[in-house]
């Protein structure tokens, strides 16, 4: 029976995450006071990028035409890693998060060394910007993830968030807020957010995550743009596991629920877009290392 | 049977050194002999240590010796022959590699001492891993020191190679006293310096770990004994750089481990001691490592932060030991010592391309470089995959050794439950991790995308060619190796699994060897599912394209008028943001010069960065050294007859001293 | 026998004093050929007749070498650097030979205690061995030209064979021909050296030549 809920809920990512990103841009367009594209746009995005054909400069060579097809296939390899609320990820086994972490490294890395494949010193900047977030971005990561570890006693992801509510409340007590403020922290860096950068801006100097994907074009920028909404349902589902009470037992009813918890947190994020304004450049560090002690603050909270 | 092979192996290399003195100074033959030697020496060695993991047992030889104290005692055991596998493999790939790599020096430099100097080099890294005898020992261990110091000073006429060869030698030494204080104070009781009749003084286990830590942590590199690595490695030839870092530092790490094994029961506070120096050294190594642009040096400073990721397994090791817990032990030591395979294999990649790169475009300064991938086709792809497996990124092998002592430590963590207890020492080691694994990332993509990738920086990448057919049959050979146990990871166990028996003990360490090889295969299953995925979304995109109408044109430049290759980002550019974040820690150099003025000028900005610990620490103990001598100089005037006279009095003084 | 012995110990110490107080440098290679003959000499006269040949052979290659082909050698490096005297020495000519004579008695100071199986023989053999020695030292440490060092070593050798051949009863052979070949090597590699500064730098003085060091 789990076998089928963790196919259907596979099923139900790769179909619904580019959705969330339609609900963060209506979000926006919300409070903003417009009435905004249409929910299913990114579909219609994707579908456009599919029917066309691509400029390929002449500086890249395979590693361009490569890297958003390899970063694609990393964070699917993830997705099958994590759990939805109770119910666990077709592919777990001990240790299985740091498969996951790594994992999305290697989708950063090589979008990395593919922007860096084109000589523009846009892409470079942003390269650089990137690698130099996801640094502490990473480490807080982990930490939270260890603090889970420690309070369920589990150490695979779908064992871990088997474990959050089955007992208790929370094993974790308020130390469980401070890890999802981590992790929200961790989400909207990963994924290129306000306060960390505006996925809206057009000036190549002020962009991180959207410059170094500028010159890819057609299929490779579907690939890239589908990878993106999938590291959003990723990092959503992490943080829904630790913020939603509810495990009823029914594995079925446990992954419905998961999925509205992440659609309600794509809400959140457009909350957030909304009400924030991008933090200075070298702020950001800052901000990741506030959330690296908050963890850190955690972890000795629940070992003492 | 093992014996002789191992015996025979030994006796081609030193035979082949001997040969390549005299196969004529400048020629061909030498490389030829020396490749051919090394080769050999490397199958017949890889033979008898193959089948000691095989079978699991051990052989030994001991024959006495007229040196006092010393016999000519060795032995193979589980922990022997991977080491010895280890170093085979990277030697005889070197010595491939190098026959098309000194083709440069024909005719200028004396090729056949090189190759001696190699040969021997190889000869005296097994002999260090078979010894059980403290002088042989003692005398392989010099060997190894003085064969690469000689290799290091291949170019001895660049004023900075000879100063990296002199650090080298001191640093060297200092490790070798400490060393030999070691084995005397281990053979003391029985007066034997037989490594079975070794006997721990009571009381005396600390300075025993004290000391062993000391004299090979300056061989294997731990912060702060690392200095001369990011000079002496660079300085030498790249087939020697390779050997040097991927299985010369090893050798640091094997004689830790044994004389661990050696003095028996490890307290808990040793495990904790290389958990903090593995942690301190992966840092810091990184980090200098980003500040670097000399591709090699950068590499070297990676040595180092590999080196850290070693220890820090090994701290895991002892940690389990002392704490009676098997399966973090057996995990930490499993995760060591496959990384010391692993960093052995894409070590000397890097390493070979690197080698390749400076061979084609005749720079290691990675700020001139650049557009290599299309004039270097094949070593820009090994080089790749090279760069993928040292960040520890899936499914390539670093990722496995890694994930095996992120296994021990979360295990320890999610188990344990208080402050204080080994649980710390296992969020240390994970954070580490994490930290070094995002550095390591960071940094690779910067030598790859700024070396490899974009648009030539320089003339000299602009002319560069791809490289001869045995550079390139070496790299593509590790990187092979790379792909091959990264996706079959339980291969890999197995490999260890018998060195485990060997430290830890049959029972507690098979059951934990089954379960590592469980989760293994789910990570090579995961893999190969990597692979195929993107093989099918290559194939959609390939399909998708072919209908559809592709062009090619030049990279979209913003709208300025005139851009040029230089203003790509630099390595430098690129680690900046990081290293600004550190700064603290590194302390980098800008030099700065802008225009003045209202018209453009001549502007330029360099950065350099020091090591630290070169510039804080030793320096200014070295400097109190040289003042000290300086004064006793003032007894040597220079005049031969005042050396004389002191002979002359000391000999009357000492006779009538005896007589009365 | 034990007189004839006496006479060439004697003789020995003599050509010591001689060596102190010379400054010519041919009368110095000259006092080395009778050394040798002194030397040789006694090595007969301690054994007992009838001689061994391998004794008689020793001898006279003993004198061969030192007698014949070492001053051969130093005096034609003598004719190439066209050196005729001493310079200047550290320690003047008086006060060596004053230092001689300190040196003797400290010979015969160390020696008289012990007792060794040559005292009965002569009293003096020893000491005079050891005052050998100490002359070459007392040569090379007060004297400049590097000609006249090859002699002081050379001297020191003399006085070790005279140790060799007043102690080693058992095996003089082995003992002797490896002291022979070491001060033959060592004169015929000093020679040449001596040879090459001298073309060099056109000088053989030490003193000119320790200020090459830095």
């Amino acid at each position: 029976m789990t076998i089928l809920s963790s196919i259907i809920h596979l099923f139900l990512t790769l179909i619904l995450s580019p959705l969330l990103i339609g609900i963060i841009n209506r979000t926006k367009a919300l409070f903003a006071g417009r009435k905004g594209q249409p929910l299913l746009q990114p579909y219609y995005d994707l579908i456009k990028l599919m029917k066309k054909g691509s400029v390929y400069s002449t500086t890249s060579t395979w590693v361009f035409r490569l890297g958003p097809v390899m970063g694609l296939s990393a964070v699917m390899i993830s997705i099958l890693i994590v759990p939805s609320g109770g119910v666990g990820g077709l592919l777990s086994f001990s240790g299985d998060f740091v498969f996951m972490a790594y994992a999305l490294g290697l989708t950063r890395f090589v979008t990395v060394i593919a922007a860096m494949d084109t000589g523009s010193p846009f892409e470079g900047m942003g390269a650089s910007r990137e690698v130099q977030f996801a640094i502490i971005a990473e480490v807080v990561l982990l930490l939270g993830l260890a603090v889970l570890a420690i309070g369920t006693h589990e150490i695979s992801l779908s064992g871990i968030y088997a474990g959050l509510w089955t007992k208790s409340i929370s094993p974790l007590g308020p130390v469980s807020v401070i890890v999802a403020f981590a992790f929200l922290t961790v989400l909207l860096t990963e994924n290129a957010r306000i306060p960390v950068d505006d996925p809206n801006t057009h000036l190549e100097l002020t962009m991180i995550h959207e410059v170094m994907v500028l010159d890819h074009g057609g299929v490779d920028l579907a690939f890239i743009q589908y990878g993106a909404s999938l590291k959003l349902w990723l990092f959503s589902a992490l943080l829904v596991g630790i913020a939603i009470p509810l495990r009823t037992g029914l594995p079925l009813v446990d992954v419905i629920v998961n999925i509205i918890g992440i659609l309600a947190i794509a809400v959140l994020v457009g909350i957030i877009e909304s009400c924030m304004a991008r933090l200075k450049l070298l702020h950001v560090p800052q901000m990741l290392v506030v959330a690296l002690s908050v963890t850190v603050a955690a972890l000795l909270w629940i070992l003492r | 049977m093992i014996m002789d092979l191992m015996l025979a192996s030994l006796a081609v290399l030193l035979f082949g050194s001997a040969v390549c003195v005299f196969a004529g100074g400048s020629g061909k033959s030498a490389s030829l002999m020396g490749a051919i030697t090394s080769v050999t020496g490397a199958i017949l060695a890889m033979g008898a240590a193959g089948t000691i993991l095989w079978t699991g047992k051990e052989s030994s030889l001991h024959v006495p010796w007229q040196v006092p104290f010393g016999s000519f005692y060795i032995a193979v055991d589980p922990l022997s022959a991977f080491f010895i596998i280890t170093i085979s493999l990277v030697c005889a790939l070197a010595a491939i590699y190098g026959t098309a790599y000194m083709d440069i020096y024909r005719g200028k430099k004396n090729l056949g001492a090189a190759w001696c100097f190699f040969n021997l080099l190889f000869a005296s890294m097994l002999l260090v891993v078979l010894s059980r005898n403290g002088i042989l020992f003692l005398i392989a261990w010099e060997g190894m020191s003085l064969s690469s110091f000689f290799l290091v000073m291949f170019e001895h006429e660049k004023a900075e190679v000879r100063e990296a060869g002199w650090v080298y030698l001191i640093a060297a030494h200092v490790g070798q006293a400490c060393l030999m204080f070691l084995f005397i104070l281990l053979g003391g009781q029985n007066a034997s310096l037989d490594f079975d009749k070794f006997t721990t003084p009571v009381g005396a286990a600390a300075a025993l770990f004290i000391l062993a830590l000391a004299g090979f942590g300056a061989k294997a590199g731990f912060v702060p004994m690392h200095v001369w690595l990011p000079d002496a490695h660079p300085a030498a030839p790249s087939h020697v750089s390779a050997v040097m870092s991927g299985v010369m530092i090893k050798t640091g790490i094997y004689g830790l481990v044994r004389i661990v094994l050696l003095i028996g029961a490890p307290a808990q506070w040793w495990g904790w001691t290389l958990l903090i120096i593995g942690a301190v050294s992966g840092i810091m190594g990184v980090l200098f490592a980003l500040a670097q642009h000399d591709i090699k040096r950068l590499l070297a400073y990676h040595s180092v932060e590999n080196i850290g990721i070693i220890c820090m397994g090994l701290g895991l090791w002892l940690l389990g030991v002392s704490i009676n817990n098997p399966v973090l032990a057996t995990l930490g030591l499993m995760g060591g010592l496959l990384h010391v395979l692993n960093h052995a294999l894409f070590k000397s990649l890097l390493f070979f391309g690197a080698g390749s790169v400076a061979h084609a475009s005749g720079t290691r300064n990675m700020d001139l470089l650049g557009g290599l991938l299309k004039r270097m086709p094949q070593t820009s792809l090994t080089f790749a995959i090279g760069a993928a497996a040292i960040c520890g990124l899936p499914p390539l092998n670093g990722f496995i050794s890694e994930f095996l002592i992120y296994l021990g430590a979360f295990g320890i963590v999610a188990k344990a439950g208080t402050l204080g207890s080994p649980a710390v020492g296992g969020l240390i080691a994970m954070a580490s991790l994490g930290l070094i694994g995002g550095l390591a990332a960071a940094c690779f993509a910067k030598v790859f995308g700024i070396v490899f990738l974009g648009e030539p920086r320089s003339e000299n990448s602009a002319r560069a060619h791809e490289v001869p057919r045995p550079m390139l049959f070496a790299m593509t050979t590790l990187a092979a190796l790379c792909i091959i146990i990264g996706l079959a990871g339980p291969l890999a166990i197995k490999l260890v699994t018998p060195v485990a028996r060997q430290l830890i003990g049959d029972a507690n360490v098979s059951e934990t060897s089954a379960m590592a090889c469980g989760i293994l295969w789910k990570i090579s299953l995961a893999g190969g599912v990597l692979i195929i995925i993107a093989g099918v979304f290559w194939g959609l995109r390939s399909i998708l394209l072919a209908r559809r109408v592709n062009s090619t044109g030049p990279t979209w430049d913003c709208g300025y008028l005139a851009p040029n290759n230089r203003m790509q980002y630099t390595a430098s550019s690129f680690a900046w943001p990081v290293i600004g974040m550190f700064q603290w820690l590194v302390r980098p150099k800008l030099n700065v010069r802008f225009t003045k003025g209202l018209f453009p000028q001549h502007a330029e900005i360099s950065s350099h960065t020091d090591d630290i610990f070169r510039r804080n620490l030793f320096a200014p103990i070295f400097k109190l050294i040289s003042e000290l001598a300086q004064r006793i100089h003032r007894l040597q005037e220079g005049r031969n007859q005042l050396y004389v006279l002191y002979i002359a009095i000391t000999i009357l003084i000492l006779l009538l001293v005896k007589v009365r | 026998m034990s007189i004839w012995t006496n006479i060439f110990i004697l003789g020995l110490v003599l050509t010591d004093f001689r060596l102190l107080a010379t400054s010519r440098l041919a009368t110095v290679i000259q006092t080395t050929v009778f050394q040798a003959f002194a030397l040789s000499a006694f090595m007969l006269t301690m054994a007992d007749r009838p001689w061994p040949p391998l004794l008689i052979f020793l001898a006279l290659l003993t004198l061969m070498v030192k007698g014949l082909v070492l001053p051969w050698l130093l005096r034609r490096a003598m004719r190439e650097t066209g050196a005729q005297r001493e310079i200047e020495p550290i320690v003047g000519y008086s006060a060596s030979v004053l230092v001689g004579i300190v040196l003797l008695g400290l010979s015969f100071l160390i020696f008289i205690p012990l007792k060794t199986s040559v005292s009965q023989e002569s009293a003096f053999l020893l000491p005079a061995a050891l005052f050998t020695t100490l002359t070459g030292l007392m040569i090379i440490i007060s004297r400049k030209n590097a000609l006249t060092q090859v002699v002081g070593y050379l001297v020191m050798e003399n006085g070790v064979y005279a140790f060799g051949a007043a102690l080693a009863v058992e095996e003089p052979l082995l003992v002797e021909m490896g002291v022979l070949l070491d001060v033959f090597v060592a004169v015929f590699v000093m020679g040449i050296t001596v040879y090459q500064i001298s073309r060099e730098f056109d000088n053989i003085d030490t003193d000119r030549l320790s200020e090459l060091k830095d």
